[in-house]
């Protein structure tokens, strides 16, 4: 039993800098261009001092003199000690990020806020619902149940992108539906006549899903209605609200509750989230523009 | 004011005087309140004589103006254009500039400067002092806090006063903030104005506190002195200017987002932020990021920012919060009802600068009672019903 929870346990995230708004230097190692507007960097610390982090956490991350923006960790936590960010171009700061060159630096504080608490879920289905660049943040808890895959009854990823163009980490995707265990189901926005998979929401994935919804925790990332609805449909199978697990994303300026930007009613998401349990989001959820 | 145990004394206007000298003499900035730009606003003085003595307020919904008195009192005037909020946490704070040049960006945090002297407040009225107990609570008793106030804080010495003239817009009372501090100073002090000579009634708050009284001429406070203090308090807390009924105050925010109140002050607020500009407690603050021609060198600073801006929100897509009226809610419902959840207390201390301030003259009291009159409108039928 220990042992079990010795292997299921995640490393302790690295407690805050000295002061928490003063970044840490890193180097770009290796950059890739996932998709049409998406990249993904590989970052060293120049102090050593590899940043360790729960699946779900996020890093705030400039460019310097241009901007800072909160992104996911996408790496694995187990994994080499570089830091992994996968960024979808749509703004100033993460136009300046995607576009910084190999040798480069960038500035890196945290990690920040509430992570997937994946290890919870161990005993039970898993289910993943994800809505395009949110397999980024998903990412290093999918890497834990591969990890740790034994630990876990039916292990389910649907995923829905824009159009098979925007479909991210496709080798992934691959290695975990044949290699790993997991029942991965991808469908697109748009398609063209070319493509032979599903056309529809992500949320018309869930019937055919096939796990038992009395012992399965969800973890489910992507733009807010897609969440809602998708937690709203899980919940109406029988999945207890609080085992399904949202992240949220508002504007974020400090990540460590002092800016005010990420309120949502009471909640400062930036610590008090940006991963929650349905039962605390719905009703916050459910109101225009709180 | 007076506690158990502690000695309340006397002293004269030159006796305050003597007071600055000592703060100064020790090395304080010290901020009073004084006349600037037709309002009156905490300053760094040297001198009593730049207090605003003989000059009282007048304060409504979206009017202010000095009106001479017709006395001496340098303290008698309600709160001021401003509160310690932009000395203790400034507008603009540089947080740290990196050198870009070399190989490696090289840091160097703001913090680490050159401290500047520490800050003591003179006249500070028991409003600001409880807003002050608030941002102590929000920047510096979390997980996270900030590094910039808490060192600024920490030397700050506080002076306050018993507000015994308050304004149209003041509410403390409502809000038990106010108007006799009665915690969180060093020195508190009740002028004494309307009968016998200009005088204080000082106490000590903190041994610090006491140490300063030491230095200054002054007579152990006679009982006369005692009650006539205590009761310039309670009769500015029986003329407070507005009343906020803080009932259920968070059920009601909480249960009524969707109240026509918040379309109707929507349809009258510019979100020019004024509001949240001169609130005492709001802390919400955005980032900017400079760099110089050559990229050699960047800053960043932590700045204010105002909920009702519409970047406030932004998130890829567009503004969470689009609408005025969502605008509006989020804080009001901030600082009345969420602010419990977060922080324990209520995040308004009744100091009245919105109205004042609101070139619409919204009035935070006035909607809250509407809010409540509408709710209970429509429950009241519903009660009727078997
Ligand atoms: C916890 C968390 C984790 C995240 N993780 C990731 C991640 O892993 N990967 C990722 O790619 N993203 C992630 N994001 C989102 C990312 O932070 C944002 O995409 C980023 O902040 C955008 O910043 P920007 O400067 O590039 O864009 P901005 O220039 O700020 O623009 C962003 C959006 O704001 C709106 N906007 C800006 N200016 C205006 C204007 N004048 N008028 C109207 N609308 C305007 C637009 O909709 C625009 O698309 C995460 C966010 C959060 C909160
Ligand atoms: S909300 Fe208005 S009355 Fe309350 S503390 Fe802020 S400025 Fe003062
Ligand atoms: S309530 Fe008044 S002060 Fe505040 S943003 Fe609206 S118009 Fe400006």
């Amino acid at each position: 039993m220990t042992e079990l929870l010795e292997a299921t346990a995640q490393p302790t995230p690295d407690p805050p800098t000295p002061d928490p708004m003063v970044p840490r230097v890193f180097r770009v190692e290796r950059t890739r261009q996932d998709t049409r507007d998406t990249y993904t960097l590989e970052l060293s610390p120049l102090d050593g001092e590899p940043l360790r982090f729960a699946p779900g956490q996020f890093t705030m991350l400039q460019a310097w003199g241009i901007g800072e923006v909160p992104i996911s960790i996408s790496g694995d936590p187990h994994g080499s000690g570089l830091l992994e960010h996968t960024i979808r171009n749509v703004g100033n700061v993460t136009r300046a990020l995607v576009h910084t060159s190999r040798g480069a630096t960038v500035g890196v504080r945290g990690p920040f806020g509430t992570g997937w608490e994946v290890e919870r879920g161990a005993g039970g289905d898993v289910v993943f619902i994800v809505g395009g660049i949110g397999l980024a943040p998903l990412r290093p808890a999918i890497l834990h149940v591969v990890r740790h895959r034994d630990q876990y009854g039916r292990v389910v990823l649907l995923y829905g992108a824009r159009t098979p163009d925007d479909i991210l980490f496709a080798p992934d995707l691959e290695h975990w539906q044949d290699d790993c265990g997991i029942d991965v189901a991808v469908t697109v926005d748009n398609a063209p006549h070319s493509w032979r998979g599903r056309v529809g929401f992500v949320t018309s994935l869930i019937p055919r899903a096939g796990f038992d919804p009395l012992r399965t925790t969800a973890y489910v990332c992507g733009p807010e209605v897609m969440m809602r609805s998708s937690a709203l449909a899980l919940r109406d199978r029988g999945v207890a609200a609080d085992r399904i697990r949202l992240s949220m994303e508002r504007s974020m300026k400090c990540g460590i509750g002092l800016c005010g930007h990420c309120q949502l009613r009471e909640l400062f998401l930036c610590v008090d989230g940006p991963v929650l349990g349905f039962d605390r989001l719905e009703p916050l959820m459910s109101r225009w523009e709180l | 004011m007076t506690k158990p145990g502690n000695v309340a004394r006397t002293v004269m206007l030159d006796g305050l005087q003597e007071l600055i000298d000592a703060l100064l003499g020790r090395g304080y900035t010290v901020f009073g309140p004084t006349v600037v730009d037709g309002v009156i606003d905490y300053r760094p003085i040297t001198s009593v004589t730049q207090l605003p003595q003989g000059w009282g307020d007048v304060q409504d919904n979206a009017s202010y103006r000095l009106r001479r008195r017709d006395d001496d009192a340098v303290f008698a005037f309600a709160c001021g254009a401003q509160s310690a909020k932009p000395v203790l946490f400034p507008a603009d704070e540089l947080l740290w500039r990196a050198r870009l040049g070399g190989a490696e960006p090289e840091i160097e945090r703001a913090v680490d400067d050159k401290p500047a002297p520490p800050y003591a407040f003179l006249g500070l009225r028991s409003c600001d002092l409880a807003a002050i107990g608030i941002h102590d609570r929000v920047l510096s008793s979390r997980q996270f806090g900030d590094t910039h106030y808490a060192l600024r804080r920490e030397d700050t010495l506080i002076v306050a006063v018993t507000c015994t003239d308050p304004a149209g817009t003041c509410f403390c009372v409502s809000m038990d903030t106010g108007p006799v501090p009665r915690s969180g100073f060093d020195l508190a002090v009740t002028e004494l104005y309307a009968d016998g000579p200009h005088r204080f009634v000082v106490e000590a708050g903190t041994p610090r506190g006491e140490e300063l009284l030491d230095q200054v001429a002054s007579t152990a406070a006679s009982d006369e002195d005692l009650v006539a203090a205590e009761r310039v308090g309670a009769e500015a807390a029986a003329r407070m200017g507005r009343v906020l009924d803080g009932t259920n105050l968070k059920d009601l925010l909480y249960d009524n987002t969707e109240s026509p109140v918040w379309d109707d002050v929507a349809s009258r607020c510019l979100r020019c932020t004024n509001c949240t500009l001169v609130c005492p407690t709001c802390f919400c603050t955005s980032i900017t990021d400079a760099s110089d021609l050559t990229g050699t060198t960047a800053e960043r600073h932590r700045v204010w920012d105002s909920c009702f801006s519409e970047e406030y929100s932004y998130i890829h897509g567009g503004a969470v919060r689009e609408s005025g009226r969502s605008r509006y809610r989020q804080w009001m419902t901030h600082k009345l009802a969420a602010w419990h959840d977060q922080f324990g207390s209520s995040g308004c201390v009744g100091c009245g600068r919105c109205i004042t301030w609101c070139p619409a003259a919204i009035d935070i009291t006035a909607e809250v009672a509407e809010l409540r009159r509408l709710a209970e409108q429509r429950q009241r039928p519903q009660e009727a019903r078997p």
